[in-house]
């Protein structure tokens, strides 16, 4: 199953550090990520393979809203669906 | 790879302008139900319910946890119990609003609609005697909704169920007067009731539907206010391509949830229903779509025609967003339910007569709306029977949810709080229509419903 993982914010040191390393640890695979600052404002989108992650997605979804919130920034995970079904006909 | 406009034009929607999915409604048939003792009947009923709706909920935490979209509501709809009950020795139904209401608190939804009848030819014994238990049904209970279909285009309008309706309503506002008159916010009467409706006061699982469906009502008129706002100077054909491709992403969502609740619980999907659904909560509101469109205030000279622009427009959009659309499928305009109507009234620019006008163009009629607790109960069934020939005659469904405020005047407020929001009291017309009324029989069906 793949998901996305958007991290908006403030710009600051070590965010895609930080949250990668807690990826990393769970055992999600980044398969291609794209991020840009426009002004002061942090925008980065994760495309991300969790068929070997290590805890329940759902977990994962927490962990990294947690991770957000402990950096300043907003971390959103969620399955790709929503995305294809929205944008893709 | 998706593109990363997309991505965060989705997380937006979601997280600033009220993207959700306003309610994941199971159907449950309760046909199999039916006993001739009470007790009995109202075990099989708690029994079915909590039964077929034990991983309701948690399935759609679950969807709402993956997928990052909000599910604001889950909850069930059951058979008409004027037709479960029929073959009952008791002639009192309120023990079976009971066993509803603590079914529906087991299993955790919201809502639990379907203490219904459906008299729009005439009544069978079960349907006098639920149609005589709503006010103590609702009055005793939290979460059961009722609802009351006493027309169809087909079969014309029940004018004798209209007289009844009034004092019921009444008696619902008396019952529950320390509480907003609350009974009457849970009570619906309607003109062309659809089967597979999953919203709430008015959802009921109709005869022709399985043991068991998923149906998802989506909502987002903070997605369509904001898109029209970015759409800027435009004209009104390319408003009305605004709305429909804001319509179709909003849609496809529902979809979505629907395809993967249905396959989660192993229950047959039903249909996705259109509708924009607003709540009390600021930037989430239907008539601020509508004075976004260009209106000053909603409730001005025009108001019907944005709605109509918007109502049609929302269809087109979302139709070919699913593989199954029903229910209501059209903007909704409760009154204490959205903030901008709220206002519209309180300033005294939106009033009962262009409600009613506005009903005429989308779903789906007079909602939420209270009005002075001494309006006699023949000014009430005037109400009705106007909103209901509306419908009748435009081969649409209409809807009566008003509450007449137990102690209230014009310029008050009611407070239902949650969803339900809050409505100043309006003013109505209180010349009697009692001679008409009281005439009773039945207003034949139009002409038009001679289609075949």
């Amino acid at each position: 199953m793949k998901a996305v993982i958007t991290v908006v914010g403030r710009d600051a040191k070590g965010i895609i550090a930080k949250t990668t390393t807690v990826l990393s640890e769970r055992g999600v695979n980044v398969l291609d990520i794209t991020q840009s600052v426009m002004g002061d404002i942090f925008a980065m989108v994760m495309y991300v393979d969790i068929s070997a992650c290590t805890i329940p997605f759902t977990a994962l979804v927490d962990e990294m809203r947690a991770l957000g919130e402990q950096i300043g920034v907003k971390i959103h995970t969620m399955h790709e669906d929503i995305f294809n079904s929205m944008h893709r006909i | 790879m998706l593109n990363t406009g997309d991505i965060l034009e989705t997380i937006k929607m979601i997280e600033e302008e009220h993207l959700d999915i306003r309610t994941i409604t199971m159907g449950i048939s309760l046909m199999d139900c039916a006993a001739d003792n009470m007790e009995v009947l109202c075990a099989r009923i708690y029994d079915k319910i909590t039964r077929s709706a034990e991983k309701l909920v948690r399935t759609g935490e679950e969807i709402e946890h993956e997928y990052g979209i909000p599910i604001i509501n889950k909850r069930i709809s059951v058979t008409p119990i004027a037709m479960v009950a029929g073959s009952c020795r008791a002639s009192d139904y309120t023990p079976i609003a009971l066993a509803m209401d603590r079914a529906a608190k087991t299993v955790g939804v919201n809502f639990i609609g379907g203490f219904s009848a459906l008299v729009h030819k005439g009544f069978t014994g079960g349907d006098e005697n639920l149609l005589r238990s709503i006010p103590e049904a609702l009055a005793s209970t939290d979460i059961v909704c009722s609802s009351v279909n006493v027309a169809t285009t087909r079969a014309g309008i029940n004018m004798d169920a209209i007289a009844q309706m009034g004092d019921i309503i009444k008696q619902c506002a008396y019952l529950t007067r320390d509480n907003s008159s609350m009974a009457c916010a849970k009570l619906v009467v309607f003109a062309n009731a659809v089967e597979d409706n999953p919203f709430m006061a008015g959802a009921f699982h109709g005869v022709g539907e399985p043991d068991c469906v998923i149906n998802v009502g989506v909502s987002g008129p903070g997605v369509v206010r904001s898109a029209i706002a970015r759409a800027g100077d435009c004209n009104l054909s390319q408003l009305a391509e605004t709305v429909k491709r804001t319509a179709f992403k909003i849609t496809r969502v529902g979809q979505l949830v629907a395809t993967e609740a249905s396959q989660r619980l192993g229950v047959p999907f039903g249909i996705v229903d259109l509708s924009l659904a607003p709540t009390p909560a600021i930037g989430d509101s239907v008539a601020h779509i509508l004075e976004e469109m260009g209106l000053e205030q909603c409730g001005a000279h025009g108001t019907t025609a944005t709605l109509a622009l918007l109502n049609d427009a929302v269809k087109k959009g979302g139709v070919m967003a699913s593989s199954h659309v029903g229910g209501l499928s059209g903007a909704f305009i409760p009154v204490s339910e959205d903030a901008g109507m709220i206002d519209a009234a309180r300033a005294g620019i939106l009033r009962l007569d262009k409600l009613e006008a506005m009903t005429a163009v989308c779903s789906v009629g007079l909602d939420m709306i209270a009005i002075p607790g001494d309006t006699p109960a023949d000014v009430i069934c005037g109400i009705i029977a106007d909103e209901i020939s509306i419908g009748v005659v435009n081969n649409k469904t209409t809807a009566v949810r008003v509450i007449p405020a137990f102690g209230c005047k014009v310029g008050d407020e009611v407070e239902f709080g949650g969803l339900l929001g809050s409505a100043p009291v309006m003013e109505v017309c209180t010349k009697s229509p009692g001679k008409f009324i009281s005439r009773g029989g039945r207003i034949p069906a139009p002409i038009h419903s001679l289609r075949n």
